[in-house]
Order: C-alpha cells, then structure tokens, then sequence
C-alpha cells in the first residue's frame, strides 16, 4: 500500500516536471483549475424557474464531492464544486459557461443540466478544449458523434436506449401491440419517439396513433381522448413530470384501460404519482437504472445506506429520498472514479481516462456498468431495467437489458 | 473650472477608463464590459425617446431582439461579414421603429405604453414560432470572433475596441442630434406639445422619427450584444429586459447622453452580483439596490454629477441649454402634469 502510494506520488511528479518539455497527452502545460491540492469543477443548473426542482441534483453532488473531500480528496487534491443557476435558459447557460471558464477558471464542467442548455454551451466548451463531462440530459446527441464533439459526453441511459428497450419488453410480452404515443414537441420527445419507431419496425408491435404537445400546453386533454379513441391497447407515454400527471389523471378518469408505459423522465413517484394519487398509478410500467432511494427493496443495501447517511451529513438541506439527489450523487461518484484514473492532471487526460472508463458505480442498479470506449461508444450507461408500480413502489421486473443507441 | 471646460475633461476620462479597461480583466469580465456597452447603445436610444421627446415605450426589448436576430441570420444565413450586419440590424429596426411610431401620433403616454407592451410580450413567442429561421427554442450559435492578427489583441480585447467604438461614433451622433435644433424641438414636444406646435414644430415628423431613430439604436446595440455573447435564444429577450431598459434610463439620468453609461453598467453587473450574494433572493437584492439607488440619487447618476459640477462651477450654467432641459425633466414633466391638473381641477 506504502508502496503504491509512493508510486502515485512519483508519478503525479514526473507528471509535472514532463509538462514544462510539452509532455505527452497532447496538453502541455498544466491546465487551469488543478493543483496538487485543489480540483476546480464547475456546474450550470436551474436553481430558480419552473425547472428549479432539478436543484436536487447539485445537492446531490455536492454531498459526493464532500464526502469524498472529507476522506482526503482525489490523489490528496479536494473537489471543489462551483454551481450557478441558470434558471433553465439557455443564455443564462452560455453566460454561466463562460464565466466558469473564464474566470473562475475551472478545470472541467461537470453535469450541466438541460438538453438545450448543453447545445447552446457545447460548441464553446469544444473551441475552448474544457470538458463538459456527464451532461444531465438524455439526448443521443451526446454520443451520437465524438469526434466533433470529443469534450462532451452524457451520463445516464440515452432516449433512444430507453426507447429500444420498451420496444423489447413488448415484443418479448405482447407482441400484437397496437401502441397510441404522447410526445412532448421538441428534441427530447422526438428523440424518444424516434428511437422506439425504429426499433419496432419488422415486429407485429404498431404505433396507431400519435399526438404531441407543447411545454406551454395548460391540458392534453382532447390529445388523450384522440388516442383512447384509436383503438390502441398500449399507451406510451413520453412527457415531462407535469404532463406525465396530467395524462395518468385523465387515463385515470376515463374508460380506456392500456397498457401504460410512462418514460423514465415522468417516472418520479414523489412529483408525480404522489399527485395523482397512487391507485391511479397502479401496473403502469417504466424503466430505471440506479437504486431508487424511497423503495423499501434497497434500505438494507450498503451503497443507499451510505449515500443516505452522507447526504444527511453534507448536505442536510437536501431530501435523501428525492431520486434527484440520488442522481446527483450517482453521476458525482462517477466523476470522481473518472478523476482518480486521469494519468496526469491535464484536461486531455481527464477525457481519456472517461473515454476508457468501463466501472460499477455502487449506486447504480446490479449489472449495470459505466463503460465508454473512445470514438467508437460514446454513451456511458446504456442498460436499464424495466420496472412496474405495484399500488405502492416501483418494483424491479426481469433482469437488466442492454440497448446500444448506435447498432456497431 | 467652469462647467464648459468640465465637461470635455469628464469625457475625456470616461474615454481614457475605457481605452486601458481590457488590459487588467480576465476575457470573461472583458466580455461584461462589452456587453455594456452594447446596452449602453440601447440604452441611449431609449432616452432619447423617453427622456428627450416624453414618449413612453415598455418594448425596447424587442427592438433591442429585432437587431440581434437580423445580424444573427445575416451572419449565419446569408454570410455577411459581422460588422456589415449593424448597418442592417439597424435599418431593420429603424424601420419598425416608423411603423410602431405611427400609433405614437395618436397615442400618449399610458396607452402608447401599453401599444409597446404588446410587442414586448409578443416577441418571444414569434421568435419560438418562427423557427425555420430563427432556430425555435434551441437558440443560434455564432462562432466566435477572432481578432485579426495586426491588432496584436486577444479576441475578447478586439471585440471589445470594436464595440466601443460602435458605442463612441452613436454617443457623439446623439450628443449632436440633442444638442441642435431636433433636441430642442424634441424636448418641446415633451414639455408641451401645443406650445411646440405653436412654434413651428412638425409633430408627427419629429415623433415617427425619434422613434426610428431610438429602434435603431436598440437594434444596433441587440447585434453587439449578441456578437459578443456568440448565442442567442428566446430567453435571452424576456419582457423584464425592457423594462431593465427603463431602470437604466432613471438610473443614469433621464434625458442625458452619459447618462446610458451608468445605466448600461448598472443593469449589466447588478443582477451578476446580487445573484452571488444569494441565488434565491437575486430578484430581491436587485429591486431592493434599485429603490435604494432612487431614494439616494432621485435624479440619477448625471444628476448627482449635475449636483458636484454646479456647486464647484456656477451655479446657473448659462452656457448650457441642454442641461438645464435634462434637469428639468423629471420634475419638469411632472410639473407640466400637475400644472394641466390643476387646469383641469378648476
């Protein structure tokens, strides 16, 4: 172990004098935002607006990032985490970007959140060679073309993942599936919609029938009565936590009785099927992949015991039970892993030791991994699990299913 | 010293600060900077509308959107050279600028205001709308301006030099324009338009046109400020910017020409830090900064300037037309006001 230690200390030294003589790694000089003591990470994140219930997710972060500080950092270095709200709008991102970048000087941006947020900033971050690591979206864009946006990655399953995999779980358990599809209007709802059109194609599993909605919609609705009317037995349901509830609640009051599948993103029990009431939520089917801190079935696992206590700790503002903090907490222990494996404390080296990463993160549902693989996969987590909500808690169904967003 | 000699001295060190300005920040405060001073442009053409001729408007904003949409799509669409685009953004703006100063001919100040109201709150939902060409709710990208290599500047330095000089050439035009025969016709029209019209002043001309004039300025201040930032979305043009538009106005001092200065900066770094006090309660720290300033500096920035220079010079600048007009205006206006009140009273 001494030994080891020793090792890491030489290296990390070699690692310095090399970068005077334009050492490997193509970096150079040392990059701003790392010492010997101290990792500057930046993050974007709506801590006001209608989006601001995503703070839960810096929250979480925050807590992984003190807990890992208070057993002495990464390679002795503390993580500092710099956040500034960005109340979900794009420009407010670009502003926040820059500002890390250029003046707070930050080594990387770590899980800036938002779709449209992380299109807007992620030309500039490539031009300016800053990573943009583990953004908090799901858009295939992230991984879909690495070598033009080598910097950027995602972190959790991608849409188009998600999507293959309910058009799995219908070919395997009803494969005559008539399939009536909400989408919200814009890239997030297309990309989903996308990847499961794709997907069934050649199977007896149909889409019937489509409608979409706005984010600005008051209702959806006379959307739902045109699908109850199409004669689909399967209903999929890709929206966002608001019109999620909405729908379950109008399914609920009328007489169409689908198959219900609701998309990850809707699947929060505390904002949305909490509000319209858990009888109204019962079979519904949806998919997760890292342990769901309010179901009894993990309170006895080390990991969620862990993350608990220490979100208690460092962050005692934060509700422990809230899977958004768990999230933040998850793709926080991720980013450290990524940190311990850099080869020197260089940008370049930080996306080469994520590019290369193929880890478990304990947080993260068993069998499912973190593992990227240069230009060739860009998506870090791409399996998932499909789940169902007995009445009281999603319950884990069969076992975790792979669905790479790009056929190799 | 007396005020006339002060004067040019004050501008003098204003041009100074802002010359060296980029050489002791870091590229991201530079950037504020330039920032600032494309709002300055906005700014001053607001004042010429509000402060100088007593129209109200409450939707500079979409002006200000108008300019920076028009340079966006004519850099990226169309591949015009992004300085070639002012010119644009700013014949596109002073035209709509006519158009909406038509209703100013019949309009007067709480319904004009509303009129304006109107384009404001619709602007960032046409924009969304109209997303073939300006990118809907996913914004437009503008690369990056890079200095050329003769300059020796780093890029944020060069945008910076460009920006200003941009903001000096519109600040010496609308100090000529106040200064003549249009700003006394203008300030005429604000005091009291019968009076105007007895003397001679074309109305309806001098209306239209100071609005024109005013959304070119908005127009060519929204392309800088875009430039500068390198995006641009729906969300970048909310109402509440027109109406930070009008702080910046009171802030710096109605109907003066320095006086968009101090708005602009204020409006560009008080928001920044009230947020860096504390994220939940940016909003309140603002206002409250705002009410503050007002209480302590009812006559803005320019009128506590007003305030030093006529203690130490003469008291009663005889030299100086302007400045009296500029310091009359908010209570002058007012004064106005109540006198037709009282009128009206009896």
């Amino acid at each position: 172990m001494v030994a080891l230690l020793t090792l890491a200390l030489l290296a990390s030294g070699c690692g310095r004098s090399d970068e005077g003589g334009g050492g490997g790694g193509g970096g150079g000089g040392s990059d701003p935002g790392i010492t010997d003591k101290e990792i500057k990470l930046g993050g974007s994140y709506p801590f006001s607006g209608p989006a601001s219930a995503y703070r839960a997710i810096a929250d979480g972060a925050k807590a992984q990032f003190d807990f890992v500080n208070s057993k002495g950092g990464v390679d002795g270095r503390k993580i500092s985490f710099q956040t500034l709200d960005d109340a979900y709008e794009p420009p407010k991102a670009v502003a926040n970007a820059r500002r890390l970048v250029e003046q707070e000087q930050v080594f990387a941006l770590f899980n800036t959140l938002g779709t449209p947020n992380n299109l807007a900033i992620w030309d500039y971050l490539n031009q300016q060679k800053v990573p943009q690591a583990f953004v908090a979206t799901g858009a295939s864009s992230w991984g879909a073309d690495v070598a033009s946006h080598p910097y950027t990655t995602g972190w959790q399953p991608n849409y188009v993942t998600e999507a293959k995999i309910y058009a799995d779980y219908l070919k395997k358990n009803k494969e005559n599936a008539k399939v009536a599809v909400l989408y919200q209007n814009d890239g997030f709802g297309k990309d989903l919609l996308g990847g499961f059109e794709g997907a069934i194609e050649g199977s007896g599993v149909q889409v019937v029938a489509k409608e979409s909605y706005e984010v600005t919609d008051p209702t959806i609705t006379s959307q739902i009565r045109k699908l109850a009317g199409s004669g689909a037995d399967t209903f999929l349901n890709i929206t966002t936590p608001k019109f999620s509830a909405l729908a379950i609640a109008t399914i609920a009051k009328s007489d169409w009785k689908p198959l219900h599948i609701l998309n990850n993103v809707g699947a929060s029990k505390t904002l949305v099927l909490k509000p319209v009431g858990f009888e109204n939520a019962k079979g519904i089917i949806s998919t997760t992949y890292f342990k769901d801190p309010d179901s009894p079935e993990w309170a006895d696992d080390e990991a969620m015991k862990e993350y608990k206590d220490n979100v208690k700790k460092f962050e005692p503002r934060a509700n422990p039970s809230d899977s958004f903090t768990a999230y933040g907490w998850t793709a926080a222990a991720t980013m450290v892993k990524a940190l311990d494996d850099m080869k020197e404390p260089t940008r370049d080296a930080l996306m080469d030791s994520i590019r290369s990463m193929d880890t478990e993160i304990p947080m993260l549902l068993p069998g499912i991994n973190v593992k990227m693989d240069g230009e060739s996969d860009g998506y870090p987590i791409e399996a998932m699990q499909i789940m169902e909500f007995d009445g009281e808690n999603w319950k884990l169904q069969g076992d975790v299913i792979e669905a790479a967003a790009q056929d190799e | 010293m007396s005020a006339k000699r002060l004067r040019p001295a004050a501008w003098g060190v204003v041009v100074l600060l802002a010359v060296l300005l980029p050489f002791f920040f870091n590229a991201y405060r530079v950037g504020q900077f330039t920032q600032a001073a494309a709002l300055a442009i906005a700014v001053l053409g607001l004042n010429l509308l509000v402060g100088y001729s007593g129209q109200i408007s409450l939707g500079h904003g979409a002006f200000f959107a108008l300019g920076a949409y028009a340079s966006a799509i004519s850099i990226t669409d169309l591949g015009v050279p992004y300085l070639l685009t002012l010119p644009i953004a700013g014949a596109v703006c002073a035209l709509a600028g006519f158009l909406l100063g038509l209703p100013a001919l019949r309009l007067r100040g709480l319904y004009l205001a509303l009129v304006t109201l109107g384009v404001a709150i619709a602007t960032p939902q046409i924009i969304k709308r109209a997303d073939g060409l300006t990118g809907g709710t996913q914004g437009m990208s503008l690369d990056k301006i890079t200095a050329p290599a003769w300059s020796g500047l780093a890029d944020d330095q060069w945008l910076y030099f460009v920006t200003l000089a941009v903001a000096a050439l519109m600040f010496v035009v609308a100090g000529f324009l106040v200064r003549g025969r249009v700003g006394r016709a203008l300030v005429a029209i604000r005091d009291n338009e019968i009076a105007a019209r007895t003397m001679g002043v074309d109305l309806a001309r001098f209306k239209i046109g100071v609005f024109a004039v005013s959304a070119m300025y908005a127009g060519v201040g929204g392309a800088l400020f875009t430039i500068s930032i390198g995006f641009l979305a729906p969300e970048s043009f909310p109402l509440a910017l027109s109406f930070a538009f009008l702080a910046a106005i009171v802030v710096g001092g109605l109907a003066t020409i320095g006086g968009a200065l101090f708005g602009a900066l204020f409006i560009e770094f008080v928001p920044v830090y009230a947020a860096d006090v504390d994220e939940a309660l940016a909003g309140v720290i603002y206002g409250g900064v705002l009410i503050l300033f007002m209480y302590l500096l009812p006559g803005g920035v320019m009128g506590l300037v007003r305030r030093i220079s006529s203690t130490k010079a003469t008291p009663r600048g005889t030299d100086d037309a302007q400045a009296g007009a500029g310091h009359r205006l908010g209570g002058g206006a007012a004064d106005a006001g109540a006198a037709r009140e009282r009128v009206r009273a009896q």
